[in-house]
């Protein structure tokens, strides 16, 4: 590196020595930059890889009653029918009018009967998991393994995603869990955030961008958007817990509604505390989008005697649209993995019933994985790694449309 | 003098509309704009509501006779259970896992920013930063999932019996690579904010590009890159997930890496994720936590946007 304090600039033979040494530093330097950078590219592959790695593999599983004792059929030849028969018969008629009350039995598919013949009866046991490396590598000393520690126990090699998981309510056995209430409680979650914070987001952008006179007023809510996009999610969470739990409690658990069996921890106080969360990401968003129209499309507006709302409503904001979107989906992505405001506000870790108002307790997405990962059991580690890659490729999606509007509908003036 | 223009066209005027060009007031027009400037202030009555509530509940717990100030700042225990309220112990953690993680994402994020705004060619721009916004778009319970089930496992290899289950290195590692795009986005701005003419300038004196980088490019960027930091340990001390997940459930006033602790964001998750019923001091407890995690994040975020106006080289 060049010694400013030097006094004499090295000439002649040195000049070309020093040259020597300051090329090699460079390039010394130049792949500690790109180190940095494959640094993060490999923390990103271990991370998706941990993830896929957990939701597939062998599991060692056994039945706490042979499935024998209730029927003389092989398990995977019973029909439909012989399910029903054999429920009937082995269950406590408290649980089955219950299991009626929630669907009529007779309307349930095979394979939802096949499942409560499974959870309920045989009550499946999950021993040991292993992860997909390892049962990939290491297949032969699983499978003699799995025979000396459970030798009751069969060995299957199991995918934890499947069909059967993303449409399923939450079980307290992980072999049965799934994230249907989850995915729905988080789509009502963001649907009820973007409600709120989209429109009251581009009002205040437009505002600001707009009709805002640049005086104090105007650079105080300006700063304090900043700030608040940097407040940390918990507090907007213990804002939510104060403001929508409890101090509107009437009017968030419904009960100004002629609701009465639910207090203040509904979706519709989590999906507002979300939405305020928001907020300032959209307006920030909204902004930019609207600063990017340029100044000759309003110009000729009032030129020809439009009035500023006219100007904005028919110009500016149509040209300022992609932008915004784009901005709404990222805020979209940010309220759906968020996870502490939700803890705070109350969301439910159990409950399998779908919500179907604003008034509904919830869970979500990012709640279940908070809730599977903390348990000490593998499987429901399992679990939390196919939730988690149901939640990204959500994320994904969303995202890749972000992008997809931007190319489509960018426009260069 | 409009009525004559017309006659001249000999255009009957009586059929056009009078139009009177004083200004009007517009009922509509002003509703929108009153209407929007509500939408405008709104923000200002979130800022004022957290204050307010973390205020009014933090006063409720302070006014309990267990909890002095001066002893929530000054013991190092946090136990409810015999009304021992220090917010030290909470503190401490938090301090451990954000110092982790700027130690990695400082260095890391640097180097990726200045690698990516004065190294890279538009091509290897173009696969290297998606990887940044895809490590930034990653849910916080994911570096949860993580950092308790491989970067802890890792570390358990390495530390063996001396590190715990449950430990603030591997939250603050995984911290680290959380905060890592942030610190380099905002970084690399600040870079290509510098025009060219001062990198051409030292080019032409024949600094190396190495030279030009570091001598040149980044002390003119040092208050953009200043203000990432901040931005970064305000990110750090509010993050929740990783800590709750991995860093430890029970508060510990330690600053030892190898130990389980609880921050003070995962004490509050821990808490109110639990059946807590209002006006107890578990709950007042949780609010004054709270405020003071607002007011940190709020003065570093102040700070930094203090800096990169102050500091504002302005070219041209």
């Amino acid at each position: 590196m060049m010694n400013q304090r030097r006094a004499h600039f090295p000439e002649g033979t040195d000049f070309f020595a020093s040259l020597q040494t300051r090329y090699r530093v460079a390039a010394i330097w130049q792949s500690l930059f790109l180190s940095a950078l494959l640094i993060a590219i490999i923390s990103l592959t271990a991370l998706l890889y941990n993830v896929v790695d957990g939701a597939f593999g062998y599991v060692a599983y056994d039945y706490k009653k042979d499935p024998a004792t209730f029927t003389s059929i092989p398990v995977n030849e019973l029909t439909k029918d012989d399910l029903l028969i054999i429920l009937k018969e082995n269950l406590s008629s408290g649980a089955y009018n219950k299991l009626d009350d929630e669907k009529k039995m007779e309307t349930r598919s095979h394979a939802d009967l096949y499942v409560l013949f499974l959870e309920r009866l045989v009550q499946i046991d999950t021993k040991a998991t292993w992860s997909m490396t390892d049962s990939l590598l290491r297949g032969a000393e699983i499978r003699t393994e799995a025979a000396e520690k459970y030798p009751d126990a069969q060995l299957e090699f199991r995918s934890w995603l499947t069909p059967q998981f993303l449409a399923t309510p939450m079980s307290s056995k992980a072999e049965f869990a799934g994230v249907r209430t989850a995915i729905l409680g988080s789509l009502w979650l963001v649907g009820i955030a973007i409600l709120f914070a989209l429109p009251i987001g581009v009002g205040a952008a437009v505002y600001l961008q707009e009709y805002a006179p640049k005086n104090w007023l105007t650079s105080i809510i300006q700063t304090n958007i900043n700030n608040l996009a940097g407040v940390p999610s918990i507090v907007y969470g213990m804002l939510g817990l104060a403001v929508f739990v409890r101090t509107l409690e009437a009017l968030t658990s419904g009960s100004a509604f002629g609701i009465t069996d639910s207090n203040g921890r509904t979706v519709l106080s989590a999906g507002l505390t979300m939405g305020i969360l928001v907020l300032p990401l959209i307006i920030i968003n909204a902004q930019e989008a609207i600063k990017a129209v340029p100044d000759s499309l309003r110009q000729a507006a009032f030129g020809v005697g439009a009035t500023r709302w006219q100007t904005v409503w028919h110009h500016v904001l149509p040209n300022a649209l992609p932008g915004i979107l784009t901005g709404s989906i990222l805020a979209v992505s940010r309220a759906l993995g968020e996870t502490a405001p939700l803890i705070v506000v109350g969301a439910s870790t159990f409950i399998s019933i779908d919500p179907n108002n604003p008034f509904s307790k919830f869970t979500a997405l990012p709640i279940q994985i908070y809730n599977w990962t903390t348990r000490p059991q593998s499987e429901f580690h399992a679990i939390a790694a196919s939730a988690i890659i149901v939640l990204l490729v959500m994320l994904l999606t969303l995202n890749a449309t972000a992008i997809l509007l931007r190319n489509r509908f960018q426009r260069r003036y | 003098m409009k009525e004559e223009a017309l006659k001249i066209k000999t255009v009957d005027v009586k059929s056009f509309r009078q139009v009177d060009l004083k200004k009007k007031t517009r009922v509509g027009e002003s509703l929108i704009q009153i209407l929007l400037f509500m939408a405008g202030v709104l923000s200002i009555f979130t800022t004022i509501a957290i204050v307010y509530e973390l205020g009014k509940e933090a006063m409720l717990f302070f006014g309990d006779p267990d909890v002095t100030l001066v002893k929530f700042f000054t013991m190092t225990r946090w136990q409810p259970g015999i009304g021992q309220y220090g917010i030290a112990a909470l503190v401490s953690a938090t301090l451990t896992t954000s110092f982790i993680a700027i130690l990695i994402a400082l260095p890391l994020g640097l180097a990726s920013a200045v690698y990516l705004s004065e190294y890279a060619s538009p091509k290897a721009r173009g696969v290297l930063k998606p990887v940044l916004e895809i490590l930034a778009g990653i849910p916080t319970v994911v570096y949860g999932y993580f950092a308790l089930l491989f970067v802890t496992p890792i570390l358990k290899t390495i530390f063996e019996d001396r590190i715990q289950v449950y430990n603030m290195l591997s939250a603050g590692l995984v911290m680290g690579i959380m905060i890592l795009p942030l610190i380099a986005s905002m970084s690399e701005d600040a870079l290509s904010a510098v025009p060219r003419a001062l990198r051409e300038g030292a080019y032409a004196m024949g600094a190396t590009r190495l030279e030009t980088s570091l001598q040149i490019v980044v002390p003119a960027a040092l208050s953009g890159i200043g203000a990432a930091v901040i931005v970064g340990v305000s990110r750090a001390v509010g993050e929740t997930m990783i800590v709750a997940v991995a860093a430890g459930a029970g508060p510990n006033f330690s600053f030892n890496p190898l130990d389980a602790a609880e921050t003070m964001t995962g004490h509050i998750a821990r808490i109110s994720g639990g059946d807590l019923s209002y006006n107890t001091i578990d709950y007042t407890s949780l609010f004054a936590i709270a405020l003071m995690l607002f007011l940190v994040t709020l003065v570093l975020n102040l700070i930094s946007q203090w800096i990169v106006n102050r500091f504002r080289e302005k070219y041209e």
